[in-house]
């Protein structure tokens, strides 16, 4: 193509330049399917944290991933919030985002919410600042100097207090909660976020009965709205909540399918609860 | 429509911030009446009452007081990223020098053909050194509202570009801290060369006025004096303003659960910048208003003795209370005055011991001495409250559960 064609193809009326075309943010889930992961391969000095895993999940689903240590399910939720790159393989939000190309905090704003471990929570704010903070909005620097609470926002953290168990604690530091409430708060945040994807990391690990009780309620509730992944030991947990249960073993899927379908594969008695039981 | 909507809550958020502005928090108001109200009678004291006067202040006091000022303002500027973000800046320094060093450049020019050798266009430090022209760095800034321009622009500059660097790649702690460190090295051994063409190691000194007016003058230290006290006051309300924002809320959240932050959306690397690009900005603006008073500017400036000084001042006020760095830096270099009177080599082991004990008794600096004698008083006097509190908010037993670990 020579100058001038260029000129023209540039110049047309009908067409917007590319880069001024806002980009499509919002989640295509026409399939149903809302993340797909495809053939993900991940190494750390050789040892195969991930190995040409694939793995599907339906909008609005509630699936739990269970899985030894080592299995490779938190290496796995690196790799989707963008925290880890991965050696090969594809994963796509949707059927239009592709989650390889956005690192963690563009992925947060695309709407997948991610829950620690340990549970992580601003401690030097109160619990309605956490909240606060983590609303879903505008997150850069500029606007945050002048931002401020519109009532909407502050009815979306009353709702999100309550739905979290915490509305008398919304003035206290979050250094001062309960490990479980600090697990709930954390929840919450992500829920203030307004999410797709809900990627949350041993909900009940440290909670006691009630507590965990209480959390599972809580995560069944969520789904249909959201779409839930767990990843959790507790097996009477995982139990409770859980539809369809993924079994992760060396970094591929072992078993898909409801609880009592994958504990009686034979692959997973005898790999993983095999040597629990 | 949208746009319409857009501008009504862009204004309501602007007046929003104002609003804050002007209302800044009783005990930030307290601080700045009592910085200007020490400043004014100090002033009037110095130009009213007769030296016998056992009331009178002496202008080497009234200049004394507008180097502490100035050492306040550089205090609150580690403070901003040290006590909110975490950011350990061990070469804050490098930012005061270069303001000062913008604001040297002027006063250089100022003095004309009243320099030693009589050259009109050329300081005397390149006379001796046989330059035949003004370096083309130097051209502008006999011009007062130029010259401030650069003290400002160049060390945000430097701010900018190291900062985007640095928190681009995720350097954090003590690495961190070792290459603010090594920038204000660096700087310092740059500034020692006479190729520079800063003065190398004797600096720019020797100045005569400064806008017209006459430094040796008493009157010139008192407008200097209540510049600088009207300055410090002035950035420490911004700087209130900005803490207290939802920007110093995501700062203090990104200096406490850095992934958390980013797993939320938020660019840490970018608000990380412009705080520190803030805070360099504060720290020029005090070198700018101590070069006039000291009537020096040297590569001494950059040492990284002078940064650590700087980080003590601070611990020993209180990091993360914007009040507490100013209080520290005030208290610190009174003791420094009175203590190298006395005994001049002994001050650095006092330096040390002082932040030592600090450190180890007084985590949080005096202001936490403050904040637990409020406190403790708050909790006595609302015993029943807060008992209420912590009865109603636990939906289940707070019991962090080794039981199913």
């Amino acid at each position: 193509m020579n100058v001038t064609a260029q000129a023209r193809e540039l110049l047309r009326r009908d067409t917007t330049w590319p880069f001024l075309v806002p980009r499509q943010r919002a989640v295509d889930v026409s399939h149903q399917v809302i993340l797909y992961v495809e053939g993900l391969s991940v190494s750390f000095d050789g040892f195969k944290a991930l190995n040409d895993l694939n793995l599907y999940v339906n909008d609005g689903e509630l699936r739990c991933l269970i899985g030894a240590n080592g299995a490779g399910k938190t290496t796995l939720m690196d790799v989707i919030t963008g925290k880890t790159r991965c050696d090969s393989g594809s994963a796509w939000f949707g059927r239009n985002i592709d989650l390889l190309a956005h690192d963690e905090a563009a992925i947060a704003q695309l709407g997948i919410g991610r829950k620690f471990q340990k549970p992580t929570v601003f401690e030097a704010h109160t619990v309605y600042t956490n909240l606060e903070l983590s609303l879903k909005g505008s997150k850069g620097a500029w606007s945050a100097l002048t931002a401020a609470l519109t009532g909407e926002q502050r009815d979306r953290i009353d709702r999100v207090l309550e739905t979290i168990g915490l509305v008398n604690a919304r003035y206290q530091l979050a250094g001062a909660l309960s490990h479980g409430q600090k697990q709930w708060l954390e929840i919450g945040m992500l829920l203030a976020a307004e999410p797709r994807l809900l990627l949350i990391d041993e909900p009940v690990a440290g909670m006691t009965a009630e507590e965990a009780e209480r959390t599972a309620e809580l995560l069944t509730s969520l789904a249909g709205e959201h779409t839930v992944i767990v990843v959790e030991h507790d097996m009477e947990f995982v139990r409770s909540i859980a539809r369809t249960v993924t079994v992760l073993h060396q970094g591929a899927v072992l078993a898909e399918g409801t609880m009592d379908q994958v504990q009686n594969n034979p692959d997973v008695i005898e790999v993983y609860l095999g040597e629990d039981a | 429509m949208t746009t319409v909507e857009h501008n009504r809550s862009l204004f309501g958020n602007l007046a929003g911030a104002l609003a804050q502005l002007r209302a800044p928090g009783e005990g930030s108001s307290l601080l700045v009446a009592i910085l200007l109200g020490v400043t004014l009678l100090m002033s009037a004291a110095n130009l009213l009452l007769p030296a016998e006067s056992p009331l009178y202040v002496s202008t080497y006091t009234i200049t004394l007081m507008g180097k502490y000022l100035c050492f306040a303002m550089l205090a609150m500027a580690v403070d901003i990223v040290w006590g909110y973000c975490g950011i350990l800046s061990l070469g804050h320094g490098a930012f005061f020098a270069l303001g000062g060093y913008g604001m040297g450049m002027y006063l250089m020019r100022q003095i004309g053909d009243r320099g030693v050798y009589g050259n009109p266009d050329l300081p005397d430090f390149m006379v001796f050194l046989n330059w035949q022209e003004l370096p083309w760095y130097w051209q502008g800034m006999d011009q007062f509202w130029f010259a401030l321009l650069m003290a400002l622009l160049v060390p945000g500059l430097l701010a900018f570009v190291f900062g985007w660097l640095a928190f681009r790649s995720r350097v954090t702690g003590v690495y961190l801290s070792i290459m603010t460190q090594a920038l204000t090295y660096a700087l310092m051994l740059a500034f020692f060369r006479n190729e520079m063409g800063f003065g190398g190691n004797n600096g720019l000194t020797d100045f005569k006025d400064m806008l017209g007016f006459d430094l040796q003058a008493d009157g010139t230290r008192v407008a200097l004096l209540m510049a600088t006290a009207l300055l410090l006051a002035l950035t420490f309300v911004a700087s209130r303003a900005i803490v207290q924002s939802r920007l110093g809320r995501v700062v203090v959240a990104i200096r406490d659960a850095e992934p958390r932050a980013r797993f939320l959306g938020y660019r840490t690397e970018g608000y990380k910048v412009w705080l520190f690009v803030y805070s360099a900005l504060v720290a020029a603006v005090a070198g700018m208003l101590y070069v006039p008073q000291v009537g020096i500017i040297n590569p001494g400036e950059f040492s990284p003795l002078n940064s650590i000084e700087v980080v003590v001042w601070v611990a020993v006020g209180g990091r993360g209370t914007l009040y507490g760095a100013i209080v520290g830096a005030l208290l610190v270099n009174y003791a420094k005055t009175r203590f190298t009177a006395v005994m001049p080599d002994g001050w650095l082991f006092a330096l040390g011991t002082l932040f030592v004990v600090v450190t180890v008794l007084l985590p949080k600096g005096l202001a936490g001495l403050l904040q637990r004698g409020r406190t403790t008083d708050a909790e006595t006097r609302g015993e029943n409250n807060t008992g209420e509190v912590s009865a109603g908010d636990a939906p289940a037993e707070p019991i962090t559960g080794e039981a199913r670990a």
